[in-house]
């Protein structure tokens, strides 16, 4: 039978859970509550906000205009957690199957990025990718000794910051390690026997990766995806600095709700979309777990 | 998003506990308010030695805070004011904090240096009496542009606004607000008292402008122009100057139809722990000799009269500092227009990033 902490040592179980619950409770329900109280509220003044019990925020947000930049900003994190999966995968197997002391200088690397500030890092890319960047002037002293001479005409800088694809580089490269870590912990629990078998039994590589790695480490594949849609969906800094003209993203509109149109109730709804959102992309999780667990016991 | 607003929040927690934390150990003055000042600013707002300056001729320490814009600052003053003393909103943000009781009366009598303004700053429409605010800068939206790259002077918003001439070359204010209002000025109109159908207009035009636009900057449009992302851009006279001083292929004029003329003011927000070193400081900013040596690092326009006869003929004859022509003629103050201006500009902004 497990050991009951609150029942063997109530007192000691006491001392330490209130700590982290008046943490939880005092900096994030609390405030949050607020916020979710703005939602149903309305601007009297440009400080006074009455909480009316109105829907007509939600209301607003579900307008056509508002919900296409929903649309759209899901269509944004749905490509950020492809590509990170596609190109986290092979990383994550990589890590799992590499010698000890490989594996940690590889997984220092992915981590070694979270050591600066996400501003700092998004302004670092905004060097590398401005027309008169790296990228820029490595390619076009590339072109200048190779093509030039061929008759090519004079370089054209590649248009590589201020669209939407400036935006897709910066969230990937600033969520491939929530993908990575993940799935690395699922494939890192892998019984490598299975893959063994699999392999002698007859199936190719690729058979094996898919039928055999990818329903185990389901679990974890399904934390990666949702550890990193969710953070992308709310993403600010990246279609903020790096994005054109047609670049903005939910959270840019929240966040100018919050300071420039000073519309703390309408700001505080689609935050809550947004949060309504992450609800059911946990929900889905959890039932993908408890499937899992369900079927592992069968078998 | 709740990224962001954790961040603010602890942002907040964190100046808290830097303001309150060090209250202790200050000695007090004959004033009986501790010897410090805290000073809420924008960035690279005062000349190199002006505080340390302050603090040699009175005692007082300078503790300054930055913030990026005002709708920063309106924020985190609505929040609640965590121990500011001295803080610079633009004109409009002098109305919108004084009528949300977010300022203390400034008490003339303690800012003698009052005498050196020029005379069309002394009192102004959006504060009138100047109640709440002293002048520290005034400045004006205009376009800057690479001389080498674009024919002759574009000394037309339509070159921004309205046009695909330089498609591809153009960054824009990402200021909403500043958006409409220069839209609207472009097409004739003045920059305030826009209603419903003219914002539509402005709206409308700026969606087909869109493609031939590169980007919307936050106030870096010099620093993007002198990297050469951009070859014109919309942009403050006090910015451009700053880099044009080092590259002389830049130039900045302010359109003929006319623009939007801001004044960034000094005021003390309401529970300003300390009141009156508050005014020394404002009184202290406002002299001659202090006044021209933050302007001589700033490079804004001045409204100090004394401090503008004191400075050296570079800076009051520059063309950039101190804008002519047609435009300048035209030019106004924006004044704000209520709660529901704000969010109709907002959707409209919106709706054009958005196409």
């Amino acid at each position: 039978m497990k050991e009951q902490p609150a029942r063997s040592a109530p007192l000691l179980f006491t001392l330490l859970a209130v700590p982290p619950l008046a943490w939880l409770l005092l900096l994030f329900a609390a405030p949050l509550a607020v916020i979710w109280g703005y939602s149903f509220g309305e601007n009297r003044t440009l400080i006074d906000i009455a909480i009316t019990g109105s829907w007509a925020n939600y209301a607003r947000a579900l307008k056509p205009l508002y919900l296409a930049i929903l649309l759209k900003s899901l269509l944004f994190a749905g490509i950020t957690t492809a590509i990170c999966f596609i190109v986290g995968l092979p990383v994550a197997l990589s890590i799992a199957f590499a010698g000890p002391r490989a594996r940690l200088a590889l997984l220092v690397a992915i981590m070694l990025p979270f050591w600066t500030n996400l501003l700092i890092r998004t302004y670092a890319l905004m060097a590398i990718l401005r027309t008169e960047g790296q990228i820029n002037s490595l390619a076009g002293a590339l072109w200048g000794t190779v093509a030039v001479p061929l008759g090519a005409g004079p370089f054209e800088p590649l248009p590589l910051i201020n669209n939407n694809f400036a935006v897709l580089v910066g969230l990937v490269y600033v969520h491939l390690p929530f993908m990575v870590l993940p799935l690395y912990a699922a494939l890192d629990r892998l019984d490598r026997s299975l893959i063994e078998a699999s392999l002698d039994l007859g199936a190719g590589h690729l058979a094996t990766l898919w039928r055999v790695v990818v329903p185990l480490a389901l679990p974890g594949i399904v934390s990666g995806i949702i550890i990193t849609f969710i953070p992308a969906l709310g993403a600010y800094l990246a279609p903020d600095l790096l994005g054109g003209t047609n670049s903005q993203m939910i959270a840019n509109i929240i966040e100018r709700q919050f300071r420039s149109a000073n519309d703390w109730p309408f700001g505080a709804a689609l935050s809550f979309l947004l949060m309504y959102l992450t609800f059911i992309a946990l929900a889905v999780q959890a039932l993908a777990q408890r499937r899992s667990a369900a079927r592992e016991a069968q078998g | 998003m709740p990224d962001l607003n954790r961040r603010s929040a602890l942002s907040g927690i964190a100046a808290a506990l830097v303001l309150d934390g060090c209250a202790k150990r200050w000695p007090k003055g004959a004033n009986g308010e501790e010897r410090r000042v805290n000073f809420y600013n924008w960035d690279t707002y005062t000349g190199e030695t002006t505080l340390a300056d302050f603090e040699k001729a009175t005692g007082i320490e300078v503790r300054m805070s930055l913030y990026a814009n005002n709708d920063e600052l309106f924020a985190r003053l609505r929040a609640g004011n965590p121990g500011f003393d001295v803080i610079v909103p633009s004109n409009e943000f002098v109305t919108r904090l004084g009528m949300s009781g977010l300022l203390q009366p400034l008490d003339h009598g303690r800012i003698p240096n009052m005498a050196n303004l020029a005379p069309a700053f002394r009192d102004v429409p959006y504060d009138p009496g100047r109640r709440w605010s002293m002048p520290y800068t005034w400045l004006v939206l205009g376009i800057g542009y690479r001389k080498s790259k674009v024919d002759g002077v574009p000394d037309s918003w339509k070159w921004v606004l309205d046009s695909d001439r330089y498609s591809g070359r153009i960054g824009l204010f990402a200021e909403s607000d500043d958006l409409i209002r220069l839209g609207a000025k472009y097409l004739g109109h003045s920059v305030n008292d826009v209603g419903p159908a003219l914002m539509t207009r402005v709206t409308d035009m700026l969606i087909a402008q869109k493609r031939h636009v590169k980007l919307f900057h936050r106030d870096e449009g010099q620093d993007l122009l002198a990297a050469g992302d951009i070859d014109l851009v919309v942009e403050y006279n006090g910015d451009m100057a700053q880099v044009i001083a080092d590259d002389d292929d830049l130039g900045f004029v302010v359109p003929r139809e006319g623009t939007l003329i801001n004044s960034d003011s000094l005021c003390i927000p309401a529970g300003a722990p300390r009141p009156d070193n508050a005014h020394r400081f404002i009184n202290y900013l406002l002299d001659a000799q202090v006044s021209a040596g933050i302007s001589q690092t700033i490079r804004y326009p001045t409204p100090n009269a004394a401090a503008l006869a004191l400075m050296p003929g570079e800076y009051r004859n520059n063309p950039v500092i101190f804008p002519t022509g047609p435009g300048m003629a035209n030019s106004e103050y924006g004044r704000f227009e209520g709660i529901g201006h704000i969010r109709a500009v907002d959707e409209a902004i919106t709706r054009m990033m958005a196409a």
